[in-house]
């Protein structure tokens, strides 16, 4: 009754892959179950929380939104591939140094969406910070300390101006 | 921009400051495991087959199907468990892991199934045939009172679960002397824990008579003695290890699921590691909830405005078992003489079992419900009198005792520090209260509300209360600290590394916790009520003091000094009448630990501050502490309510001075704060609430069911109020709890500042505004 295994070919963190799926199987599944990379969370399943948000070509995407073999032929960065050996990410830096983490769950989630964020807008406004993490529920750290961070991020990443 | 540096208060090296989390590299590298991530060896998945039923009786479980279809290696129904039954406490033990004979909520567990993956498990899962008999039930608590109600339990009359009647100083005779006297009657909604990561275990067997127990707990030795009485095996052979917890907030994280009873047995019995990770769905429609409560508060006041007395009565939704809620409804009793002056207070309690899934305890447990309700009501009365909201909380708040004195309520709370009039002068002063104008902007109105609260920390409860710590000097100068109790985000393994360090008079990093596996870290009761930085930090204390005189013998010895004339900081050890002789902390250790015949050092240290001071509160009358010290609140929240639609929005005009004691993370004493009152406070008092028919639940997506995001979160300011308990470590009283209850009066309060209606019923959420609204413009124009 299920589909036959699908050819998949992408890059994850830069890793090129290809392998054989079901069609029916989620990203996030592929990266959590085959992959083993579970820094990426699941917390809903219904595109809801945000804890699954991966980077495809830079921009952010829910990996439970997405079938893995959407992703055929794309760029997909998770959390393990943001930092740069041991140098931290500029988000990362300022998520730790700002206080802004409290259980963590949401945190993978929440540096790609500020990732995807700053990529494309490097001296956002508070609203535009607001708005990129709002797919992103915290249940714990009530978000100023995210945003404050994120705004430390882009300046860090500017140049500090 | 957004660049807010942290003040700096005491003269420590470490405490006191903004301290970076100790798990903070992992989490956010996505390192951190949490349950749902670990894996064994020849894994299976399991999956709950769960009743639609929210009330029926069982007749026949036929799994036969289930069992043959290919792949499925284990089925469990609650006959395997041999009629064992567990609960908070010893009396209340009421719940089957399984459900055997009925269930008393829908999608209550009724099998487990074990599965080479998830697939075949759900599939196994429909191929189970259960015959039910449905049965009519109670939905919430006046359905369940009312006069021949089926009953939830058999042998609970009524469908009473917990029933409290106190009564202080003389009530009748005060409202009698009273110059006004107000009755009100407020609700609070049946709101979701929040946690965003469901709850998830992974169990095996090692040996035929040991249990290997990986998952989602806050107080891990609960499942600890729970599994061992369910599987008949001794404390030694259970072994619970706990991997980074994704929030917990109270109930079901503290204690046990079917599927954590399920995934033990199906492993019994597959004879392999067993995964079972709980969907958001059932995490949605099954784990424990705030009660919803309905709480009717009568007070009399002076012409001034000085409280004489309160009478408070509470009906609670308890759900289908008794879980916390013995707990629950005494502190919604307790902390009303708090933190106000009140001379006379009476309150009857009545917890009702229902058809609808349990209710236990949610951050801000209990003083939540009630002081929502009397602050609110203190502003209506306020109102009534014609005095400002925050003269009437400054002329009944408590004032901080004098050093060495206690302030003791009428049913014998004690009070050693209490910050709460600096509290509402600081937030007064940052928010330019006195200055404050009515604003309307077309169809958006502004309103700002006041509120104080108060929360209990270092919370003692009967039976086992202590907190252990052990702390192992390596023999390079690192050091292993083993704590039974547990960080579910709160950021207690940062402040128990930080207390240690601070202590031993070493770096930060030079520390290194090992989290809760029972099979090497000692007993603890867990993450609750505040409990973990006021009795794990006193342990932590001790633990190092321990080690460190133990070193300081060996450096006494090598100085030829007495152990009193040394010290250690910032990794030296010192003559203290004559610092230029002086060695490195690793030279120290290291000598201790080769020097003929050769020491290994190892502090211990337990809590007993709050267990020895003044016994343990006594439900049933209401007397007594349920915490060891307490913290207090004061917040002003604005609003924007679109008066057209009823939405309301939170604007960053939001200050909350907390009264934490002392602050030992500054960084984490406001995440804390911050996120108290936005994701359970503000939250309940403006967007969550379960939407429920006849025991179903309506709205079980976090799409449905409106959790608070950051596009509203109003960019609270926190002001540190330091009042130095002489009962918390280095005078420190929990920080988060406090602001749950805080935040939803002052939110309010601002409705009714802004447009003039008062919401009793939370949440607030547009519908409810729009209504009251039209209601008030159409009585106005009458």
């Amino acid at each position: 009754m299920k589909g036959e295994m699908k050819e998949l070919k992408f890059t994850v963190n830069g890793k090129p892959y290809e392998l054989k799926v079901k069609p029916e199987t989620l990203l996030v599944d592929l990266l959590r179950q085959e992959l083993k990379l579970t820094g990426t969370k699941v917390g809903c399943l219904d595109s809801a929380c945000g804890a699954c948000t991966v980077n495809i070509d830079g921009k952010a995407v829910r990996s439970c939104s997405v079938l893995a073999l959407q992703a055929n032929g794309h760029e997909v960065t998770t959390i393990e591939g943001v930092a740069d050996g041991d140098e931290l990410h500029p988000i990362q830096q300022a998520m730790i140094d700002h206080g802004a983490i409290e259980c963590g769950f949401c945190t993978p989630g929440m540096v790609m969406s500020a990732r995807a964020l700053l990529a494309e807008s490097p001296d956002p406004t508070r609203e535009e910070v607001k708005e990129a993490i709002q797919g992103n529920l915290c249940a714990d750290a009530g978000y100023v300390k995210y945003i404050e961070a994120i705004e430390i991020a882009a300046k860090e990443i500017r140049g500090g101006k | 921009m957004g660049e807010t540096k942290s003040e700096v208060f005491g003269n420590y090296s470490i405490l006191g400051k903004a301290i970076p989390r100790v798990d903070a590299k992992a989490k956010v590298t996505g390192q951190a495991k949490y349950a749902a991530d670990f894996e064994e060896a020849n894994m299976l998945w399991g999956q709950i087959k769960r009743s639609p039923y929210a009330h029926a009786r069982i007749l026949n479980i036929d799994t036969s199907k289930a069992e043959k279809l290919p792949g499925v290696k284990a089925v469990t129904t609650g006959k395997d468990f041999g009629g064992f039954k567990w609960g908070w406490s010893g009396p209340t033990r009421d719940e089957e892991p399984l459900a055997v004979e009925k269930v008393r909520y829908q999608y209550e567990g009724v099998a487990g199934v074990a599965a080479v993956d998830e697939e075949i498990a759900q599939e196994a899962c429909d191929l189970i045939e259960v015959d039910y008999e449905p049965l009519p039930g109670v939905f919430d608590p006046f359905e369940a009172m009312a006069e021949g109600a089926p009953l939830v339990h058999e042998g609970r009359p009524g469908n009473i679960c917990v029933e409290y009647h106190w009564n202080f100083g003389d009530v009748e005779k005060a409202f009698a002397e009273s110059y006004l006297v107000r009755e009100d009657t407020f609700q609070t909604p049946r709101q979701a824990k929040g946690y965003l990561e469901p709850p998830a275990v992974v169990a095996y067997w090692p040996d035929p008579d040991r249990i290997v127990y990986i998952g989602a707990k806050g107080s891990p030795y609960f499942p600890y003695r729970i599994l061992a009485r369910c599987f008949n095996l001794p404390l030694s052979n259970v072994r619970i290890i706990t991997p980074i917890i994704g929030s917990d907030f109270g109930g079901t994280k503290n204690d046990m699921t079917p599927a954590d009873f399920s995934a033990v047995m199906l492993a019994k019995k597959a004879g392999r590691p067993v995964k079972i990770v709980t969907s958001q769905f059932d995490t949605l429609t099954t784990d424990l909830r705030r009660h919803p409560m309905w709480i009717t508060v009568k007070t009399g006041v002076t012409k001034d405005g000085i409280l004489k007395a309160t009478s408070l009565k509470a009906v609670a939704d308890g759900g289908a078992y008794t879980r916390m809620s013995p707990l629950t409804m005494f502190l919604v009793g307790t902390c009303m003489t708090l933190p106000y002056k009140l001379p006379n207070f009476k309150y009857d309690a009545y917890n009702y079992f229902t058809n609808n899934p349990s209710s236990a305890a949610m951050r801000g447990h209990g003083l939540y419900h009630s002081r929502f309700a009397a602050d609110v009501q203190l502003d209506m009365i306020a109102e009534e009198l014609g005095l400002d909201p925050v003269e009437i909380r400054l002329k009944n708040s408590i004032p901080n005792p004098k050093s060495g004195k206690i302030y003791k309520t009428v049913n014998d709370v004690h009070v050693a520090t209490c910050g709460v009039q600096e509290c509402i002068e600081k937030v007064a002063e940052a928010v330019n209260w006195k200055a404050r104008k009515k604003k309307v902007e077309g169809y958006r109105a502004y309103g700002l509300g006041f509120a104080a609260a108060t929360y209990n920390s270092g919370t003692k409860l009967s039976a086992h209360n202590a907190c252990a710590a052990i702390i192992r000097v390596c023999e390079d100068g690192s050091v292993n600290y083993l704590t039974g109790a547990t960080d579910v985000g709160q950021g207690s393994d940062t402040i128990m590394c930080a207390i240690v360090a601070e202590v031993l008079g070493i770096k930060l990093e030079d520390i290194d916790l090992k989290r809760v596996d029972s099979a090497f870290t000692p007993v603890d009761p867990g993450s609750y009520g505040s409990r973990v930085t006021v009795h794990a930090g006193e342990a932590a204390t001790k633990a190092a003091q321990d080690a460190k005189n133990q070193l300081l013998e060996v450096a006494a010895e090598q100085f030829g000094v007495k152990p009193d004339d040394v010290d250690i900081k910032d990794k030296k050890v010192f003559v203290k009448s004559n610092p230029e002789r002086n060695m490195a902390w690793e030279r120290l250790v290291r000598i201790a630990c080769y020097e003929t015949p050769g020491k290994v050092i190892i502090g211990r240290g337990y809590s007993t501050q709050g267990i020895s001071m003044y016994g343990l509160a006594d439900f049933s009358k209401g007397v007594g502490d349920i915490g060891t010290n307490y913290s207090f609140t004061a917040q002003a929240s604005e609003v924007e309510v679109d008066v057209e639609t009823g939405v309301i929005k939170c604007t960053d005009n939001n200050v909350i001075a907390h009264d934490c004691g002392f602050p030992l993370n500054v960084q984490a004493v406001e995440t804390q704060v911050q996120g108290g009152s936005y994701h359970q406070g503000i939250s309940a008092a403006v967007y969550e609430e379960f939407k429920m028919d006849s025991g179903q639940t309506l709205n079980p997506n976090l799409v449905d069911y409106t959790r608070p995001r950051a596009y509203e979160a109003p960019m609270t300011q926190v002001i540190h109020v330091i009042t130095n308990d002489p009962y918390g470590p280095f005078g420190a009283k929990e920080a988060s709890e406090g602001s749950c209850c805080s935040a939803p009066p002052s939110i309010i309060s601002a409705i009714h500042d802004a447009t003039g209606v008062w919401i009793n019923d939370l949440p607030a959420q547009p519908e409810k505004v729009f209504w009251a609204l039209k209601k008030k413009r159409e009585k106005g124009q009458k």
